[in-house]
């Protein structure tokens, strides 16, 4: 379902990805940490066409992801979802306005279609309050969840996040990471995530990798991850446990 | 010369770019104006904000002018015994040129630099990202309904700036200059009436253009800098000064040209 093959990617001097090789099927979920400024989230900008590689190629559901043909590019992220690091929201659309808008923009579903997915999706984040609020009137963690909505609201068929926990306490972080393993459940989808917390890695990875100077140190199963004697692995997974 | 060389390419190639930028952002509005009618919520919005909100200080703005107009031309054309011809001149000087020209600086000054403000921190906050990952056209969402507000209330504006500096500058003749207000009207009103166009007097439909084009370009470049804005806040303030400054370079070359075009 997604395919990252030899992908090199360089700002200046800088390589962020050197050769990076990976597969995630569907209904899977790939969960990807690392150290701050490694280019986890250059990934995901892959992944949804915001970045070109400089060599290899990026696969998304069985399509090569082209940022040059607009059209191609459109269509194919109309089935991802992206939750952003702070939420991203629309700062002068209220909280119903944020998540109608890709359905608003992208779709010819009339307002009623629109209002009932709308509130089915805030009802899966918990939201359903919240309708008129402005992003300004809400905590960041709601945010994030408004965020979640909006990026369920088309019903994608894979969805990436960046850093869902940046920035919430642990309680509220807790509670995204075992929302986002709720939707992986109930509703199937492929995920792609990229974090500083172990305990979302353990609650939402079927996959984890660690990934350091462009490439994954490691990746399988969580346990096996958690539990490797790979000594940089042991060193970062431990400063992140602390 | 490889100095030189190095100074030009890093004095104009930025320049350049960001004017490439600007003609790009231009052109692919100019596309979508079929959208118009989709986006006309927003349209009224920006026209609300851009326009309406800018009306006070433009219009207290023209009134002073008018007044400057009145006093300095006043004791000039005394010296010559053509006070009474004061009317004509601030007509002229305030529809051919004060009146579209510093409407314009104002909108710059208040308008593109809200416009670069607002998307600039739209842009470092990943707001803007979102959209394009949502599929959602950028230009047709955020530019192109500010782009056509301030070209449709620019003239507009314009046009009531003209009036009050009008105005102002005829109080200014009757209680400074000892003119008749009726006699200056009369005389303001003379100087616009060379129908040559649709009926419209020339001097009242060159500053008409002229106000439409300036309002397009600031909108354009306060659009195209707020695209540009990167790395936080103080990129959004880099973006916001280049905003008024770019635009009120544009203005005055803009009206030396469409001057010429329209005059010669």
């Amino acid at each position: 379902m997604i395919r990252m093959n030899d992908v090199h990617k360089a700002f200046g001097s800088q390589k962020v990805l050197q050769g990076l090789n990976f597969e995630v099927d569907e209904g899977q979920s790939l969960v990807i940490m690392g150290p701050s400024g490694s280019g986890k989230s250059v990934i995901l900008k892959h992944l949804i066409g915001l970045l070109e590689p400089d060599q290899g190629k990026v696969e998304v559901l069985g399509q090569t992801v082209n940022i040059h043909n607009r059209e191609a590019l459109q269509r194919l992220r109309m089935d991802m979802g992206y939750l952003f690091q702070h939420s991203a929201l629309i700062n002068w659309l209220s909280v119903y306005d944020n998540v109608a808008l890709p359905l608003r923009e992208t779709t010819a579903q009339s307002e009623q279609e629109i209002r009932a997915q709308v509130e089915k999706v805030l009802g899966l984040v918990q939201m359903e309050e919240a309708h008129e609020k402005l992003p300004s009137e809400i905590s960041g963690g709601m945010q994030k969840r408004v965020g979640l909505a909006r990026a369920l609201v088309t019903e994608p068929k894979i969805i990436l996040y960046d850093e869902p926990e940046a920035g919430l306490d642990p309680e509220m972080s807790a509670s995204i990471s075992k929302m986002m393993r709720r939707l992986k459940e109930e509703l199937g989808m492929t995920s792609v995530t990229v974090t500083h917390s172990v305990n979302c890695a353990v609650t939402v990875a079927d996959t984890l990798a660690v990934f350091e100077h462009g490439q994954f140190l490691i990746a399988g199963p969580p346990t096996d991850v958690l539990n490797s004697d790979h000594p940089r692995v042991k060193t970062f997974l431990g400063a992140a446990l602390d | 010369m490889n100095f030189i060389s190095r100074t030009g390419a890093t004095l104009l190639a930025p320049a350049i770019e960001n004017a490439g930028f600007a003609m790009g952002v231009a052109g692919r509005t100019l596309a979508r104006l079929h959208h118009l009618p989709k986006r006309r919520r927003l349209l009224f919005d920006q026209m609300h904000l851009g326009g309406i909100k800018s009306a006070p200080v433009v219009l207290f703005v023209s009134f002073f002018i008018g007044m400057i107009l009145s006093l300095q031309l006043g004791f000039e054309l005394a010296r010559y015994g053509q006070q009474e011809a004061v009317g004509l001149a601030v007509a002229v000087s305030m529809v051919r040129e004060m009146g579209p020209v510093m409407t314009a600086v104002i909108l710059a000054a208040s308008v593109a630099s809200a416009m670069a403000a607002e998307i600039g921190t739209m842009r470092v906050q990943e707001e803007v990202t979102a959209l394009e990952v949502m599929s959602v056209d950028v230009t047709s969402y955020l530019v192109l309904p500010r782009i056509m507000a301030l070209t449709l209330m620019a003239p507009i504006l314009t046009i009531l700036a003209n009036i009050i500096g009008i105005v102002g500058g005829g109080i200014i003749a009757y209680t400074q200059l000892g003119l008749d207000f009726d006699g200056y009207v009369r005389n303001a009103l003379s100087a616009l009436s060379d129908r040559s166009f649709a009926g419209l007097p020339r001097s009242v439909y060159s500053g008409l253009i002229k106000a439409t084009i300036f309002g397009f370009a600031i909108a354009v470049v306060g659009c195209a800098s707020g695209l540009r804005a990167r790395h936080g806040a103080s990129g959004v303030g880099e973006s916001t000064r280049s905003a008024v400054r770019n635009s009120i370079i544009l203005i005055i070359v803009l009206n030396f040209f469409l001057g010429k075009i329209v005059y010669t």
